[in-house]
């Protein structure tokens, strides 16, 4: 029973890892491909960890939660990273103005 | 007690977290970890020049809870939306005024946002007044905005003293 509830949690979080990175490779977009990693990702991991969390727990004794610092350590540092590579990509191209100029154009020419 | 503990809440986290990387709760490591808890916070107590003071601690374990619940639908959403046809996507950027004071609670909206629904922090303005978000989906910006507002922002406000 629990094995099969240690899989069916290992299975969610490698789907949803792969998700994320078919997102990063589908976007077309720098800004668009932040959006997978930081989110599909932390569940895919959340989900491993906690299959790994069930499976030591009926292994070892005593529980085993040290998972939860990789959970936690992970959703401090996702969004910072993203943070800092949006930021960067806007400083390089020019400040938001033109990008938000740029992109208004190329709406423009789809209409046409 | 003041002395000895100058930041009790980030004395609690630092025990927590030793035990946690230990992954056992034996009293050698309890007190071990008493011992750091109460020695690393007065060595880094100078590296806080305005340290936040939260009003409200307990709250945030309720945002919390709101928080990881989001970040299972966030998850669903996005992967709906990675897995759909692209060009119906409408990505765009879109300001977001704060009402936040507090340096702390904007750290942790800004990271909230990014960990939530389609949203990523992108930007934050230099006088802290406003976020720039890259949103991958926008239908309707004004309802965006005042659910995070409503949904992050009021909690926060209300734990951290603004």
């Amino acid at each position: 029973m629990l094995e099969l509830l240690t899989s069916f949690f290992l299975i969610v979080g490698g789907l949803f890892a792969l998700i994320g990175s078919i997102g990063m490779a589908r976007f077309p977009e720098l800004f668009m491909r932040l959006h997978g990693p930081t989110k599909a990702t932390t569940l895919g991991v959340g989900g491993i960890l906690i299959a790994s969390m069930l499976h030591f727990s009926s292994r070892e004794a005593g529980l085993s939660l040290h998972e939860l610092l990789i959970a936690m350590f992970l959703m401090i540092t996702a969004p910072v990273s993203a943070h800092l590579i949006a930021r960067s990509m806007i400083h390089l191209r020019g400040g938001i103005d033109q990008i938000r100029k740029k992109s208004g154009e190329q709406a423009e020419q789809k209409e046409t | 007690m003041k002395r000895l503990f100058p930041q009790p809440l980030f004395s609690l986290c630092l025990w927590l977290i030793w035990l946690l990387l230990n992954n056992s709760a034996a009293p050698g490591q309890a007190l071990l970890g008493i011992l750091l808890a109460v020695t690393i916070p007065l060595f880094t107590v100078r590296f806080w020049p305005n340290r936040p003071r939260l009003r409200r601690p307990w709250r945030l374990a309720s945002y919390l809870a709101v928080l990881l619940w989001d970040i299972t639908i966030a998850n669903l959403v996005v992967a709906r939306l990675i897995l759909g046809p692209m060009h119906r996507l409408r990505p765009g950027f879109i300001t977001l005024p704060l009402d936040l004071c507090n340096d702390s609670a904007i750290v942790v909206l800004t990271n909230t946002i990014s960990l939530t629904p389609g949203t990523v922090s992108a930007d934050l303005s230099i006088d802290r007044r406003s976020l720039l978000l890259h949103v991958l989906d926008v239908d309707d910006e004004a309802q965006l905005i005042a659910h995070i507002k409503y949904r992050y922002e009021r909690p926060l406000q209300e734990i951290f003293e603004c």
